[in-house]
């Protein structure tokens, strides 16, 4: 009798667990087949992973025009791609704010600012903000660096390109360099998560609010 | 006569004042907050920078609260994100313009991802982001992103 009770009491609480878990899914975990998507680039063509037959992973970096951080990090996200795309690893640049509540990052102006600093990578709108969601993606700059496997794009690094968003000279830890490096050495990443201060993605007002 | 002028002009400068009264702290502060057990404060810490529009939105309830409490053992506190440059200009200028009368605080660190855990495991590190801590009941809550000012007051409520 008391081992039955046991039994339903660590059944329910495995059960518990389990619905604790899936209520804290939402978006993706280091290991997650990463999705992949077609989003609008500022040239006006469709852009999916899938296109890139020779790439060997990406560096996703959820950024846009409006906010100070994006903007601190603008000219490492261009040195980033300089250095990495031949390698196999090019940055997929995608903005997912909202437009009527930051017109600065509506596709026009992503379009021009793309223009003005002659932007090397792919700059794509994430209009229906779906992609940054089944990321997990929750402020710009937000990186998510994907290897390629043949079970799909793995997700292998997610948070901040460095540790010094005012003075990247100063930066001790180049983070996304650091993945990046290590997943074409074939080794295991040693700092595969971080956290920054960045803006919050400005996501679509619910009819309700 | 002119050092007299310099003086007026000094003190009469709000740039001057402000610069003065803006504390910095570091990730020990955050530690200090929480595990100080004996202070029955309720502290509404709200992590905000002076470029973020959904921060400066919601800044007017955080004033408000800090005028209804001020006789309550609260206290409300803005935790300034800005860039280093800005605390001797942008900052203190906003905090005159606004007339900001809430206490506001920069912190001074460059490695965020060593403090935002310390904040709550549930922070992503996107502001603006809101802390409630009661030491002596170590009690918290966290909110990710804008609030209004009905929330907010429900996250105040469950202090009491």
């Amino acid at each position: 009798m008391m081992r039955k009770i046991h039994l339903i009491l660590a059944a329910s609480i495995f059960m518990l667990a389990a619905a604790f878990n899936i209520n804290h899914t939402s978006g993706s975990k280091i290991g997650d087949k990463a999705s992949d998507f077609s989003l609008k680039n500022v040239d006006g063509n469709m852009v999916s992973l899938a296109d890139y037959k020779n790439a060997k992973g990406f560096i996703v970096i959820f950024t846009c025009n409006h906010c100070p951080f994006s903007q601190a990090y603008e000219q490492r996200i261009i040195e980033l791609h300089q250095k990495y795309e031949s390698k196999g690893y090019p940055v997929i640049a995608i903005n997912p704010n909202d437009k009527d509540r930051e017109p600065e990052d509506s596709y026009e102006n992503m379009q021009k600012l793309a223009k003005e600093k002659s932007y090397p990578f792919v700059y794509l709108y994430d209009e229906t903000q779906e992609i940054a969601k089944a990321y997990g993606a929750t402020r710009t700059p937000h990186v998510f660096i994907l290897q390629k496997s043949k079970k799909g794009n793995l997700v292998k690094y997610i948070g901040a390109i460095d540790d010094n968003y005012e003075d990247a000279t100063a930066a001790q830890q180049k983070y996304v360099e650091q993945a990046v490096d290590a997943l074409l050495a074939g080794k295991s990443i040693s700092i595969n998560q971080t956290k920054a201060i960045g803006c919050g993605i400005k996501w679509k007002k619910k009819p309700t609010e | 006569m002119r050092q007299f002028c310099w003086l007026i002009w000094l003190l009469g400068s709000g740039q001057f004042l402000y610069a003065q009264q803006i504390q910095q702290v570091n990730k020990s502060w955050i530690e200090n907050i929480r595990n100080n057990t004996t202070n029955d404060t309720l502290y509404i810490i709200n992590f905000w920078a002076t470029w973020c529009k959904p921060c400066v939105a919601e800044l007017p309830y955080f004033e408000q609260l800090h005028k209804q409490t001020q006789d309550k053992k609260i206290r409300v506190v803005l935790v300034s994100n800005d860039t280093k440059k800005a605390l001797t200009d942008r900052l203190p200028q906003f905090i005159s313009d606004k007339q900001i009368q809430s206490r506001v605080l920069f912190m001074n660190e460059t490695n965020a991802n060593d403090w935002i855990e310390l904040v709550s495991k549930n922070w992503s590190g996107a502001i603006p982001a809101t802390w409630l801590v009661k030491a002596s009941l170590k009690q918290e809550a966290f909110h990710e992103g804008e609030l209004t000012f009905e929330k907010l007051n429900e996250l105040v409520k469950q202090f009491k």
